[in-house]
């Protein structure tokens, strides 16, 4: 007997069983009515409830990761305003170094200045000599009128010649001591010139200093915000950072294609030196110890710049003693010299590989007089190898510098992906809940619908019984769902 | 300067970590090992300057590490004095070069001197192929057949052996028409599809090139 065959109540007449059984299952329906209604809302409501609760969860995570992100954002700008602040104070302090240092002989030089050009004012300013005091009597005499007398005549006459002689005399005198004077005047023009130039020296040093007093209070001011935690501090911050990722980012990526470069110039002379056959996890040694070398020349780099203190990715290394510093910075870039020279010799290598591969392929292809002879331009391509081979390693030194800021900048921007992550799970919990919350109705409608036949049955019943009954169940139909969708909100 | 004793430290430590866990994982690149069988029975030995140029674009295919050999079919070729030529290249690129030129100067040798051999005893060869290509055990075996693959065996010799080629892969190269092949193509064919047949049934690949401009995939897959 197969299970068709148990459906079929009347055998041969399969129309009237499924008609039986459509009753069958209508009025068990009708009858399960109420519990399967409250089943499907309860069930609804644990979902929904259940959805809600994991959203108000990933809310309150996203706040924690907001808050964080906050944190790491004001600590690292605050970190960073500082070091602006104290690059700025030093600058200020070199300055003032530089240039008050030299003060007190810029002083002394402008008092010796001043003393020459008033000692020379002074004697410029000096009367010149006045006539002598018997000219007015000389003169008075002189103007007596000689009356005839010859003897007179010649006395005045005499007279007459010493006045004129001791007026000219006294205007080559004066004439003399004016000449004097524009001498002494003359004199003082470097003096002057002199002055002005120091006064203009003074006048560059304060206003440099006027200027980074300026940046300064700029900063401080950027700074006071950022210890504020203002919002606007925020946005600026992470605006910077995420600017700084993506620049950073892009050096990386530059910086990446140059290690390329780097490897595949050194990689096939490696064979030579550590075999061409062995293998490591899967890859050729002589790969492996050509990305080693390039990634040793990298880790140089950074504790190059590390000691040099342009970054900051090891605290350990900038807290060092500036002695031991100093030699880390001799040590590193001794050890990246090094490394250099050997990326020369194995590019050098590469060339002299290649230049045999060249000859064996012509060796074999019987041109064995052509495989003696070498280009004569190859000197080019090998020194430009080797000049590759010298300079990558301390190209790639700068990588340090873009890591910092893509390091730092990555741990805002993977915050950032974070929140917006998990707000978007809260928006799909939030949006499931709500589902559940409204398939609910929908599924207690749809009952509804299945046993629509008993139900109206049951209205016309009551109907014509009692008909304000039957207006009470039509509301307490209704009120199924709404109290599903009232109870829910 | 305890902090920079400790960093040294650390590094020696990772370093040696580092290598001795390298040298359990190290293995050994995937090499070729390449047999060539050359017939110089009657007057195939006037192809042997074909055989030279097959010879020499092979030298220039392979790698440091890889195997190489040459040997030649005639009368009774199961013989280790049939080989003419066999080297593993050394691992360093420079030295497998010089390598190579000096095989390539004892085939031109071995080329000037042949003697043609009454007999053909292709299947010996091959079984000494599969004898050395196994005991060095490569990558991936080739044994290259330059010859008309017309089996001529003298009195007595046994041969009818199945071979085993499992992981081999079989080529032909430069198999001849024969005057008889002409007159009858059926001969030719039937030649080519036993041989087919017995290096299938022994777990081998089977190919045949005849046209030498295309040896460009004569070692399969590098």
């Amino acid at each position: 007997m197969t299970f068709s065959d148990v459906l079929l109540i009347l055998p041969g007449h399969p129309a009237i069983s499924v008609i039986f059984w459509v009753i069958i299952i209508s009025v068990s329906l009708y009858l399960a009515r109420s519990p399967a209604h409250r089943a499907i809302l309860s069930m609804s409501k644990v979902l929904h409830y259940g959805f809600r609760i994991a959203a108000h969860s990933t809310r309150l995570a996203e706040q924690k990761l907001t808050q964080r992100n906050r944190e790491v954002l004001l600590a690292a700008g605050r970190e960073a305003s500082e070091r602006i602040v104290e690059r700025e104070f030093d600058r200020v302090d070199a300055t003032v170094r530089r240039d008050l240092a030299g003060y007190p002989a810029l002083q002394r030089q402008l008092s010796e200045q001043i003393l020459s050009i008033d000692e020379d004012y002074k004697q410029s300013t000096e009367v010149p000599p006045a006539p002598p005091g018997w000219l007015k009597a000389v003169e008075s005499v002189a103007k007596i009128p000689s009356s005839g007398d010859p003897m007179v005549a010649n006395i005045l006459g005499d007279i007459h010649q010493s006045l004129v002689k001791a007026q000219n005399t006294a205007i080559d005198e004066y004439r003399k001591s004016s000449h004097e004077r524009h001498l002494l005047l003359k004199r003082m023009m470097p003096h002057w010139r002199r002055l002005l130039q120091v006064l203009g020296q003074v006048d560059k040093s304060v206003n440099s200093l006027i200027e980074r007093s300026k940046t300064i209070d700029r900063h401080m001011d950027e700074y006071e915000q950022i210890t504020k935690g203002s919002d606007r501090a925020v946005r600026m911050l992470s605006s910077s950072s995420i600017t700084q990722f993506f620049i950073s980012a892009f050096v990386l990526g530059v910086a990446i294609g140059g290690a390329v470069i780097n490897f595949h110039l050194i990689a096939r002379p490696m064979s030579e030196m550590v075999g061409g056959t062995s293998m490591i996890m899967g890859f050729k040694t002589a790969n492996i110890a050509a990305l080693v070398i390039i990634l040793v020349e990298i880790a140089m780099g950074l504790f190059l710049m590390e000691s040099l203190r342009i970054t900051r990715l090891f605290p350990v290394i900038g807290a060092l003693d500036d002695k031991i510093r100093v030699r880390m910075v001799y040590i590193t870039f001794a050890m990246l010299f090094c490394l250099a020279s050997i990326e020369a010799g194995l590019a050098y290598m590469r060339e002299i590989l290649s230049q045999s591969d060249a000859a064996l392929v012509q060796y074999l292809t019987q041109n064995k007089e052509a495989a003696a002879a070498a280009p004569q331009s190859r000197w080019i391509t090998t020194a430009a190898q080797m000049a590759m081979g010298f300079i990558l390693p301390f190209a790639l030194t700068f990588v340090a510098i873009p890591m910092e800021s893509f390091v730092h900048s990555l741990r805002t921007v993977l915050g950032i992906i974070g929140v917006g992550l998990l707000r978007g799970f809260e928006f799909l919990l939030r949006l499931f809940g709500n589902i559940a919350r409204y398939a609910g109705i929908m599924f207690v409608q749809l009952y509804d619908l299945l046993i629509f036949a008993p139900l109206w049955i049951e209205r016309q019943v009551k109907g014509r019984t009692n008909e304000p009954g039957k207006k009470k169940t039509e509301k307490g139909g209704r009120d199924v769902s709404t109290a599903a969708m009232g109870g829910q909100s | 300067m305890k902090a920079l004793k400790f960093i040294a430290l650390s590094l020696t430590l990772l370093a040696v970590s580092i290598v001795g866990g390298c040298d359990k994982a190290s293995t050994v690149a995937p090499t070729r090992g390449v047999y060539m069988l050359i017939d110089t029975s009657g007057t195939y030995t006037n192809e042997l300057e074909k055989a030279q140029t097959i010879i020499n674009f092979v030298l220039a295919k392979l790698n440091p590490g890889d195997s190489f050999a040459v040997a030649s079919i005639n009368t009774g070729s199961f013989t280790e004095k049939d080989i003419v030529a066999k080297i593993t290249f050394d691992d360093r690129p420079s030295m497998a070069n010089a390598q190579k030129r000096q095989f390539r100067d004892k085939i031109d040798r071995f080329v000037k001197n042949v003697h043609p051999s009454a007999y053909t005893d292709v299947t010996g060869g091959l079984l000494q192929a599969i004898e050395f290509l196994n005991e060095k055990n490569p990558g991936h075996k080739t044994i290259l057949i330059f010859s008309d693959l017309k089996e001529e065996l003298k009195k007595g010799y046994v041969r009818d052996i199945p071979l085993q080629l499992n992981g081999f892969d079989v080529v032909a190269l430069n198999v001849t028409k024969l005057h008889s092949d002409n007159v009858d193509p059926r001969e030719y064919l039937d030649r080519l599809e036993k041989w087919r047949k017995r290096v299938e049934s022994g777990g081998g690949t089977w190919r045949v090139i005849n046209d030498l401009e295309r040896l460009d995939n004569i070692l399969g897959p590098s």
